[in-house]
């Protein structure tokens, strides 16, 4: 019997169309548009001019407070302008223009293809690279990981949790790193293991992608402490608080951190850039993007630098087919549709996704027939079609007390609705609303 | 069996006569006095409860009035004039004078000027559209078009216009309670002030991008270029984060600002027809030497 969280889930059907395409590289783009915030908290500040000449991997954004992170320049040119983008948000953010001229990088990299096994760095060190290298969470949620790294005293950490699950349907970065790549991510979770002080790791990995099991597994017996589990296949199971409960049967309380159950959880993609980060010096300025749709021509997994427009990545896939409907950015499940193919990769940029226009048009909803199937697949134990009424009536008090905040907005409610209806856009509503309600109330 | 029926009626009695003993004593225990004139208030109110005077409705607003020192602050926009002056008058105090108010929008956004980017075809409601992202347009600021004001108006005095996808406020039904101002995630709508003969000069822009994005995005936002400032003689526009404002206690309706607006973002309403210049001239020339 496989592990697997108790609560809630569905099986949304896979579409891993990329799975056994090799990760290619992107040839390096005309101009880059990087953006300032492509992490949760306080946008990094621009320390270039227009007319700077910068290389690949200087930094051109310095992280303010705690919760924030370092930006890097992904290409080496010239500053034309800094000015507003369109993003992955849907709106208009600061990012630093930069026309490519050649590919220099810094000299500090280390660029040969060898892996090195030997960590020289001490935990603070560690910590510190990751700080300077702008590492955050690829996952998606691009939370900054050297705060999740750096423990608040008092608590401690003893087991961390690699997670490789990869639950969203058509995506396979993480998937074709960890065939790819995988001793540089198992030396990736060694120091990020050296950095919380901890001697045991678990990577978890749903058995949709037994090759990547068996392959990491091999490995990993070389590298103390690191295990493989195998998970049974079940959207959301890459969310952290489902991950533990089905890894470690421990429970994170509403409201709180896997650190307060004793965890860190880190994807197995930011795994390789700490690994990079701090075996060779490269600040995290790529990442693996699976550009992938039924009617694309060349589906396929590609190393891009931050900035680059989707619309290349397009073009490298096959060209834009003739029916697209929509471009989502992440996974079909929690990615978010793009209002302009100008909007540059980020961090957080998992995957492209063109879906044609017969699978992109909404539904009709209908009226709630009250099945309660929304309560059953609820990993979170929530009652989606409440939420979404006091949401829409703009009861937000009420919605609160139904811990509305405790939603991930997986969306396992929506895709199940047999009468269509949006619950997840209108909870969104409620959660944003909700924070934005305590946080005024904490000002106060 | 007469007895009977006789014992129970007198039974029965003497306990009605002991609740209703019991029932007086309380009744004066926890008696709660209100006073009449809230009543008479009430009466006088419009009983739209619609929250537009800042209370939970009618009866919580005739309270405030009957506690209150004096009117200061507190006004239904509802009734109006009328409405306050009779409360006035019933509880013996004055009621300062309130300009009336009509809400505007400071959009001008329709597909013409406007052209869409993209096709949403989410929930329709403005809140839900406003956190996904910036619209179906260029413009980030501008009208979202999926009517919340519309519903939120419990007075039927907005409705969406299909062709300009704007909703439009009807100004003999507009009572300024601020339903929509409060249901626009954009802040779209404001309250101005209600001049003769429901004549407007506003700004119908919220755009505080700069010149080129603002321009690219709709053909008639306000570019932030100054020119009305100057030409206003007035003080009455001010400019702030790239997007002209006018005071409406300061403006004269003189239009100088209307003509000067490159991009036609300053809106007149219910203003007769210009005259050609050359014709005014005539006119003015021609008067001046009929007097002389």
């Amino acid at each position: 019997m496989l592990k697997t969280f108790p609560v809630g889930g569905i099986h949304p059907p896979e579409n891993k169309l990329t799975a056994d395409k090799t990760i290619k590289y992107l040839p390096v783009p005309a101009s880059v548009a990087i953006p300032v915030s492509q992490h949760i908290g306080t946008p990094a500040e621009v320390i270039v001019g227009k007319g700077d000449i910068i290389r690949t991997g200087q930094v051109i954004a310095t992280s303010k407070g705690f919760v924030s992170s370092n930006v890097h320049s992904s290409v080496s040119g010239k500053v034309s302008k800094i000015d507003n983008i369109i993003d992955s948000t849907g709106y208009r953010h600061m990012a630093v223009f930069i026309d490519v001229d050649g590919d220099e990088w810094v000299e500090t990299i280390n660029r040969t293809p060898e892996v090195i096994k030997e960590i020289k760095l001490g935990p603070e060190d560690i910590i510190k690279r990751c700080l300077d290298s702008g590492i955050v969470g690829l996952g998606g949620a691009t939370f900054p990981s050297h705060a999740k790294l750096s423990i608040p005293p008092g608590k401690k950490c003893d087991i961390l949790i690699i997670n490789g699950v990869e639950c969203e349907p058509y995506l396979t970065s993480d998937h074709r790193l960890m065939l790819e790549h995988v001793e540089e991510v198992l030396t990736g979770i060694t120091v990020l293991m050296k950095a919380l002080g901890v001697d045991r790791a678990m990577i978890g990995i749903e058995n949709n992608k037994p090759d990547a099991v068996e392959h990491l597994t091999g490995i990993a017996e070389d590298f103390r402490g690191i295990t493989v589990h195998s998970l049974k296949v079940k959207y959301p199971q890459g969310a952290e608080k489902q991950l533990i409960k089905a890894l470690v049967n421990r429970e994170v309380p509403s409201g709180h951190l896997p650190i307060d159950v004793g965890l860190v959880v880190h994807n197995v993609g930011t795994a390789f850039a700490v690994y990079e980060a701090v075996q060779k010096n490269k600040p995290l300025f790529e990442r693996v993007v699976t550009v992938t749709g039924k009617s694309l021509r060349n589906p396929g997994n590609f190393m891009v630098r931050t900035g680059t427009p989707v619309r290349d990545l397009i073009e490298a896939a096959g060209g834009m087919p003739e029916d697209t409907g929509k471009i989502v950015s992440g996974g079909p499940m929690m990615g978010k549709a793009l209002n302009s193919t100008d909007v540059p990769v980020v961090k957080g940029t998992s995957g492209i996704i063109l879906f044609p226009e017969s699978e992109s048009e909404r539904p009709v909803a209908g009226p709630c027939i009250r099945c309660g199937k929304c309560i059953t697949v609820c990993p979170m134990n929530l009652e989606p079609y409440l939420l979404m009424t006091l949401a829409g009536k703009g009861l937000f008090e009420k919605a609160e007390n139904e811990q509305i905040t405790d939603c991930m907005e997986c969306g396992s409610c929506s895709f199940t609705c047999p009468a269509k209806r949006p619950l997840l856009d209108y909870i969104r509503l409620g959660k944003s609303t909700v924070i934005r309600m305590a946080r005024e109330r904490n000002i106060k | 069996m007469s007895t009977v029926i006789l014992t129970t009626i007198i039974c029965l009695s003497i306990l009605a006569l002991i609740s209703a003993i019991i029932l007086y004593f309380v009744a004066q225990k926890f008696k709660v006095y209100e006073d009449p004139r809230i009543d008479e208030i009430q009466a006088v109110l419009p009983a739209a409860n619609c929250g537009g005077c800042g209370f939970a409705g009618c009866r919580n607003f005739a309270e405030a009035l009957v506690n209150a020192e004096t009117f200061e602050g507190l006004n239904c926009p509802v009734g109006g004039a009328e409405v306050m002056d009779e409360a006035a008058r019933i509880l013996g105090k004055e009621a300062p004078e309130v300009d009336p108010l009509v809400a505007v929008l400071k959009c001008n956004g329709t597909p013409e000027f406007r052209p869409k980017t993209s096709r949403y075809d989410g929930v329709a409601d403005c809140r839900i559209t406003n956190n996904l992202y910036m619209g179906e347009t260029d413009c980030s600021y501008g009208c979202l078009g999926n009517g919340d004001c519309v519903s939120a108006c419990t007075f039927d005095a907005m409705y969406m216009d299909p062709v300009t996808e704007l909703p439009v406020i009807m100004d003999d039904k507009c009572v300024a309670c601020g339903l929509c101002v409060k249901a626009c995630p954009r802040d779209l709508i404001e309250l101005r002030k209600k001049a003769k003969k429901d004549r407007k000069i506003y700004v119908a822009c919220y755009n505080c991008d700069k010149g080129g994005p603002a321009r690219r995005a709709c053909k008639v936002a306000c570019i932030g270029c100054g020119k009305c400032v100057k030409v206003c003689t007035f003080g009455a526009i001010t400019m702030e984060n790239n997007l002209a404002y006018i005071d409406a206690n300061k403006c004269t309706f003189c239009r100088k600002c209307v003509t000067e607006c490159p991009t036609n973002s300053i809106i007149e309403v219910n203003f007769p027809p210009r005259k050609p210049k050359a014709e005014v001239v005539t006119e003015a020339v021609n008067q001046r030497i009929t007097k002389g």
